[in-house]
């Protein structure tokens, strides 16, 4: 008989299925039913929660960061601790019960849920025929090294059926493009792909170089005593003293935030977070360079 | 009398005598006979490897061996290649450069994999070692052309400059005329991971046509299809060629200048590359096809009647990477044409989208498997596998040391009858008796893990994804493979109890890591605790672990054993469990009377019957690692 790992009923995997949805979720801008079911929503105080200004004009209002995938008890807490009864290692990976850190982080995104997984293998595996709803993607998997990635997604292969697809095919697999930032010891690569807009992509940007504008890289074993003030991030971010720019395909570096998303995510190479005073003269004619081009 | 015995030889023979032991494992064997032979054999040990750079610290190396002539390196975790580990993690190379510049001013060979190489690293390496010959930069990062260029301008000596697969930062191809005119000493040069669209051709052209030793050179895309008759044409002694993009618009005096340069290679042994091929211009190699004995054309997106004409001139194939447009027809034919084949790599060109688009199955693996008596090395990615086929594969193979399948669903079932795979993955480890590597996928339960505890008794490496029950499954592994050395486990529930009781086995093994599974951060700080030669570090992105309930499971975990103590290159979300911290079992948070605080109460009391290991001995043996 088949084993899988507890694979949940359906009113709740239908609920889950939306919860796949790689969203930051805004107060009050997503649906009811993902803020009201707090078996699947925690809401994690995050480093730049109320975060007003993003790194664009595009920005509005704050964050929350609101992912789904843990037992909840409405702690603020990332992850609950498990009920009695429902421990450790000796049970499945299982659905929504599993206050695991089962849903991989995904540079500072959302996880979703396991249990996504199982339920299309499990109707995969018997019949192949049933049409599940937008597949989430699992970092990491299936294993393919970045190289052959990025190669294979750049230039995509070539088929009869459906050209316009053929971008999707490979390409939909994820953009990665590195990220800098003035005075951080290190670049950090981010998805272009996971992320819905410009909100999101700065949230995430935000939460992941955080710990860099406050000096604390290089430091471990920070305590929650420590975690940085939010107000005070906010003062570094968003008082204008960084600025989010790319460099398109030409090589050239633009301010974020001027032309339409999926033009943004095709032409961006490169992410740099730059001090504002060395963005001075950077001009936003992302607009015009991208209508030249096809 | 008998001591007169022991010192009649002097220390210049046994030197001599030591010379003609190069592997590792027989030095270190050397190396414990008695304190003479340890102080000999360090004194001239020329080459040494570190498969775990945090095992050990560059000043203990030097230490022990001081005229080291070759070192090899390895960083980040296997898993890093599919981003499972944050950038910033580590795996930095400088401190090393740093100390052999004064240790070893001989220092000839680096050989690196993942891990981070700055400009500043090469600019020293440059500087430092007067004889440099050889630099294999695999899967690393961090660097520049900038610093490949301080290495052109500076290595006299250079035969060897190897990046594959290295994410360099290409800044157009000048580097190249930094190799001075004077320069003739290169064997090998890979540069087919540049991404550039600049790349200095004249310079090339010239480099490549006053190296009369080069053996290996594989080009990156940049170089136009146009160009590689007149690169060929100016080293036809080449073994190993790799083209740059290999499609333009046909033209005839373009084929026929391309067919002719490679017909005057005699010596052609393996092509890859083969970027944006286009069909017509594949003929153009079949003069050097008999020869050929390893063939990657694993960016080729041509479909497979065009794989097949190619692969029917290749009959001395011992090596094939390839994409799965190739289909099971085209792999019974490869079975069919090439009885030498060894190794198999057959990679996913949609591995993303939700339906097969390529008609391959487990069939053509079979086929592959049932034909060719040779093949020891598998990596499949497919779509659905039977036990049934696993089984077949398991008896007609029973040489594989390497095997590595995909299933790209996780948690696919056989799709015959819709039970685990287990019995076909049993199968494997019971008849593949030399098998070193495997990499599990597909449905899973912990009965597949007990086959392995009991069979793979050779297995070194194994990688599971989306796999077993319960803790049983890791148990039976951390406590049936003598041999493992590394273990990667991703979304398993695997939790405290395996690991805990298989402790001692850790510090066998080079390193263990353990992402989206169930292990709590108590259990992390127990071990770490316990264990002060294994360095537990804890990977958690989303902030510090103890600023949760200690039951509360960590996100990644990675487990090696050191020498060195913890290291303190960490980024933030990088936690170590330090021996020295007092164990407190934060119990704030934790459901009182849990299973949880059971076991970590039991466990604590197996502290004291924790037994010592006997590698301790070979611990000073570095190049176990």
């Amino acid at each position: 008989m088949e084993k899988s790992s507890g694979v949940t009923n359906t009113e709740e995997s239908g609920l889950l299925l939306k919860d796949t949805e790689l969203r930051l979720g805004l107060p009050g801008s997503e649906s009811p039913e993902m803020e009201d079911h707090d078996q699947n929503v925690l809401s994690l105080k995050s480093f730049v929660s109320g975060a007003k200004r993003g790194f664009s004009d595009a920005l509005d209002g704050g964050g929350k960061w609101v992912f789904s995938g843990g037992s909840g008890g409405g702690s603020e807490g990332l992850f609950s601790p498990r009920r009695g009864g429902n421990n450790n290692g000796g049970n499945d990976l299982s659905g929504p019960d599993s206050g695991l850190g089962g849903p991989v982080l995904k540079d500072g995104v959302a996880p979703k849920p396991l249990v996504v997984q199982e339920k299309k293998s499990q109707v995969a595996a018997g019949n192949g025929n049933t049409a599940p709803a937008s597949k989430a993607q699992v970092v990491g998997w299936p294993p393919i090294r970045s190289f052959r990635k990025n190669t294979m997604a750049s230039h995509p292969p070539k088929n009869d059926n459906d050209d316009d697809n053929a971008e999707a095919k490979f390409g939909s697999g994820c953009l990665y493009v590195k990220v800098s930032m003035d005075g951080a010891p290190y670049l950090r690569k981010v998805d272009l792909k996971i992320y819905g807009g410009y909100k999101e992509l700065s949230s995430a940007l935000e939460k992941m170089f955080s710990c860099f504008t406050i000096g604390q890289c290089g430091s471990h074993g920070v305590s929650s005593r420590d975690v940085l003030s939010e107000s005070r991030l906010i003062d570094l971010l968003h008082g204008s003293e960084y600025v989010l720019t790319y460099e398109d395909k030409d090589g050239d570096w633009m301010l974020v935030g001027d032309v339409p998303w999926e033009m943004f995510t095709n032409c961006c190479k490169r992410l740099r977070i730059m001090k504002s005073t060395e963005a001075i003269g950077l001009a936003p004619r992302a607009m015009e360079k991208c209508k030249t081009r096809t | 009398m008998q001591k007169k015995v022991a010192c009649s030889f002097p220390d210049e023979v046994l030197e001599h005598v030591f010379s003609f032991i190069q592997s590792d494992k027989d030095r270190n064997a050397v190396s414990m006979v008695c304190k003479s032979w340890y102080e000999i054999e360090r004194w001239c040990r020329r080459k040494i490897f570190i498969g775990n750079c945090y095992a050990v610290s560059p000043r203990m190396v030097i230490r022990r061996f001081p005229k080291v002539r070759s070192i090899e390196l390895k960083g980040k975790p296997h898993f890093a290649d599919f981003n499972l580990v944050p950038d910033g993690w580590g795996g930095y190379v400088l401190p090393w450069i740093a100390e052999m510049a004064g240790a070893y001013p001989w220092l000839e060979e680096i050989r690196l994999k993942r891990m981070v190489v700055t400009d500043e690293c090469l600019e020293l390496i440059a500087k430092s070692f007067k004889n440099f010959k050889v630099l294999v930069l695999f899967s690393c990062e961090g660097f520049s052309t900038d610093g490949l260029a301080a290495i052109a301008a500076s290595c006299m000596n250079l035969r060897e400059l190897d990046l594959r697969d290295s994410d360099v930062d290409d800044l157009g191809g000048h580097w190249l005329s930094h190799f001075p005119e004077t320069y003739t000493s290169l064997v090998s040069l890979n540069s087919s991971c540049l991404g550039s669209d600049e790349v200095s051709l004249s310079a090339l052209e010239r480099l490549v046509g006053r190296c009369t030793n080069l053996r290996t050179l594989r080009l990156n895309r940049a170089v136009p299809l146009d160009k590689i008759a007149n690169i060929l044409g100016r080293a036809p002694q080449l073994v190993d060629f790799g083209t740059g993009t290999y499609g333009a618009d046909l033209q005839s005096d373009v084929f026929s200048s391309l067919a002719g340069a490679f017909s005057s290679c005699k010596e052609l042994r393996s092509l890859s590359g083969f970027w944006d091929v286009v069909p017509a211009y594949l003929p153009a190699i079949y003069p050097v096809c008999s020869r050929l004995t390893s063939l990657n054309l694993s960016y080729v997106t041509i479909q497979s009647p065009d794989l097949v004409k190619l692969l029917r001139h290749c009959p001395s194939l011992q090596r094939l990477l390839v994409l799965d447009y190739i289909e099971d027809s085209g792999l019974e034919a490869l079975s069919s044409s090439c009885k030498e084949l060894q190794e198999l790599r057959v990679f996913p060109s949609d591995p993303f989208g939700e339906e097969p688009n390529v008609s391959l199955t487990e069939q053509g693996l079979v086929s592959v498997c049932l034909a060719c008596p040779k093949l020891q090395s598998v990596l499949y990615f497919c779509r659905r596998m039977s036990n049934v086929a696993l089984v077949t594969i398991a008896q007609n193979c029973p040489n594989l040391t390497r095997f590595r399948l995909c299933i790209i669903e996780p948690r696919t079932a056989d799709f015959l009858t819709l039970e685990p795979l287990d019995v076909g993955f049993g199968a494997i480890v019971e008849h593949c008796k030399d098998l070193r590597r495997l990499s599990l996928s597909g449905l899973l339960t912990d009965r597949v893990f007990e086959y392995i505890g009991r069979y793979a008794k050779k297995l070194e490496m194994l990688s599971v994804a989306f796999a077993g029950e319960s803790d049983l499954g890791l148990h039976h592994v951390l406590s049936g493979c003598e041999s493992l050395r590394k273990l990667e486990i991703r979304d398993c529930p695997f939790g405290d109890k395996a690991l805990l009781a298989n402790a001692a086995k850790l510090e066998t093994m080079r390193s263990l890591w353990m992402s989206s599974c169930a292990v709590s951060f108590g259990a992390c700080k127990l071990l770490g605790q316990k264990m002060p030669r294994l360095n537990v570090e804890v990977i958690d992105e989303s902030g510090p672990p103890d600023s949760r309930p200690d039951s509360c499971p960590v996100d990644k975990l990675y487990i090696y054993r050191s020498v060195a103590g913890p290291r303190f290159d960490m980024p933030p979300f990088v936690w170590t469990m330090e021996e020295d911290s007092a164990l407190q079992l934060n119990t704030i948070g934790n459901p009182i009377g849990s299973e949880w605080e059971h076991n970590m109460k039991g466990i604590q009391g197996l502290r004291a019957q924790m037994p010592f290991v006997l590698y301790l001995a070979e611990l000073s043996n570095t190049s176990q690692w």
